[in-house]
């Protein structure tokens, strides 16, 4: 039996993701790996994944702002987030599913662990929501501006506002968990989950307002696109060298 | 044209659940599901052996036969079952560390050298205070000949392969227990994917 053709993929680029063992983020100190990683080929059980066959979403999960069912509306800041997935190649990762979750607009998560900060729960609001790339990679959400919310790595801790986004992609290898800043936040320098990232890169993580997204007397507008692992090149059916 | 940069990862946090839901839960299986059903159970422990209770593990396997249900896997002389979902998620307890998965025991899936590879489960490990996703591999200590002559596990240091073979706690269906130890003596190798 041999291997059907299949795309590869290249290399995780790890000098653009943070470094497993960041102690200024003080969770990583006993959870970093601290043997080498076993790098290996890749198999079929890496070339797939789970994100192509794992696409059933509702329509209305898009709107966090109206997606809690109450009929009831999310108090906060309304904003539309769209963007674009790309693979490192350029090319858009067309119906690979979003996932997307975050504080109310208080700076609290709907989570029975968020309980400290003293800030009121909305009950209009889950913090959670998904969509679909369309043909161009385009995804879009309706959600509120997050609050930023403390939390006990250090003194006088403080999150950025922050949306979690989680993206399958087309492989097991392009799986990417990482979380959208908002331009001029002065709590990103403060903050050592977004400073793990490194200088080069960090930026990437950081969406900018823009008008054009902006609608009239509704909500205002951020873009972010989102680049993952992408294909070597594309298979083909001869064997060329 | 130029390559474009990674958008960095960041740590999936303590409040993923919110997010990382609904279908690809921990049952993978339904009624009529062709193969051996297995239950898969573990813990995640950090690099002091204490319990990490927020951890999300995906797991992610071929059916019976050995096909993924995906495009680039096109080998339809081995059909997908439709009882059978290939992918799952679960959460650690929060007091506990455990998380555990009712799923089946995979084919044989083929390597790039066109031998088979070992049945084996493929994982990837979040947790708040990991950075970055982590992959590791399940094998099963029933297929001693199969793991033996395994390109994956080849690759492995031969002192380490045992992080990746199961434990068998017997039971019907049968148990595997695989803790994942983040750190320390007794890590868990991690593949570079
Ligand atoms: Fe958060």
């Amino acid at each position: 039996m041999t291997e059907p053709m299949v795309r590869h993929y290249g290399p995780k680029a790890h000098t653009d993701h943070p470094p497993f063992n960041y102690p200024d983020y003080r969770s990583t100190v006993l959870r970093f790996p601290n043997k080498d990683m076993v790098s290996i080929v890749q198999t079929l059980s890496e070339t797939t994944g789970p994100g192509p066959a794992w696409t059933e979403i509702a329509e209305e999960d898009a709107d966090l702002t109206t997606n809690a069912g109450t009929g009831g509306t999310a108090l906060g800041q309304r904003i539309i987030v769209t963007g674009r997935v790309l693979d490192e190649n350029g090319e858009p990762v067309a119906n690979t599913l979003i996932e997307i979750w975050q504080a109310n607009a208080s700076g609290r998560y709907a989570h029975w662990r968020d309980e400290d900060h003293p800030a009121p729960l909305d009950p209009n609001f889950l913090g959670a929501g998904q969509c679909i790339t369309d043909g161009e990679g385009v995804y879009r959400f309706t959600t509120i501006v997050p609050g930023p919310y403390p939390w006990p790595n250090h003194r006088n801790a403080w999150r950025p506002s922050h949306i979690h986004f989680s993206i399958m992609g087309p492989a097991l290898g392009t799986r990417l968990v990482t979380q959208m800043y908002f331009e001029g936040d002065p709590l990103l320098p403060l903050d050592p989950i977004y400073n793990s990232a490194p200088p080069h890169s960090r930026e990437r993580m950081v969406a900018s307002y823009d008008h054009d997204v902006t609608e009239e007397n509704w909500a205002t507008g951020y873009r972010w696109d989102i680049v993952i692992r992408g294909p070597l090149a594309a298979p083909t059916d001869q064997e060329d060298g | 044209m130029a390559r474009l940069g990674e958008t960095p990862s960041q740590t999936v946090g303590p409040f993923f659940s919110i997010g990382l839901s609904g279908e690809g839960e921990n049952v993978l299986v339904s009624d009529g599901v062709a193969g051996d059903r297995i239950r898969l159970v573990g813990r995640v422990l950090d690099g002091d052996g204490r319990p990490v209770g927020d951890a999300l593990i995906e797991l992610w396997q071929a059916n019976s036969l050995g096909r993924y249900r995906h495009p680039d896997d096109a080998r339809g002389e081995l059909p997908l079952d439709p009882a059978f979902t290939g992918f799952g998620r679960a959460a650690t307890g929060f007091e506990t560390g455990e998380y555990w998965f009712e799923t089946i025991k995979p084919g044989p899936v083929p390597d790039p050298e066109g031998e088979l590879q070992a049945p084996h489960l493929n994982l990837i490990v979040q947790a708040r205070g990991t950075l970055n996703p982590l992959f590791t591999r399940v094998y099963f200590p029933d297929e001693e000949e199969a793991n033996q002559s395994d390109l994956v596990l080849a690759m492995v240091p031969k002192d380490r392969r045992e992080t990746l073979v199961a434990v068998p706690e017997g039971g019907e269906p049968a148990v595997y227990r695989f803790d994942i130890h983040l750190q320390g003596e007794g890590q868990t190798v991690f593949l570079d994917i």
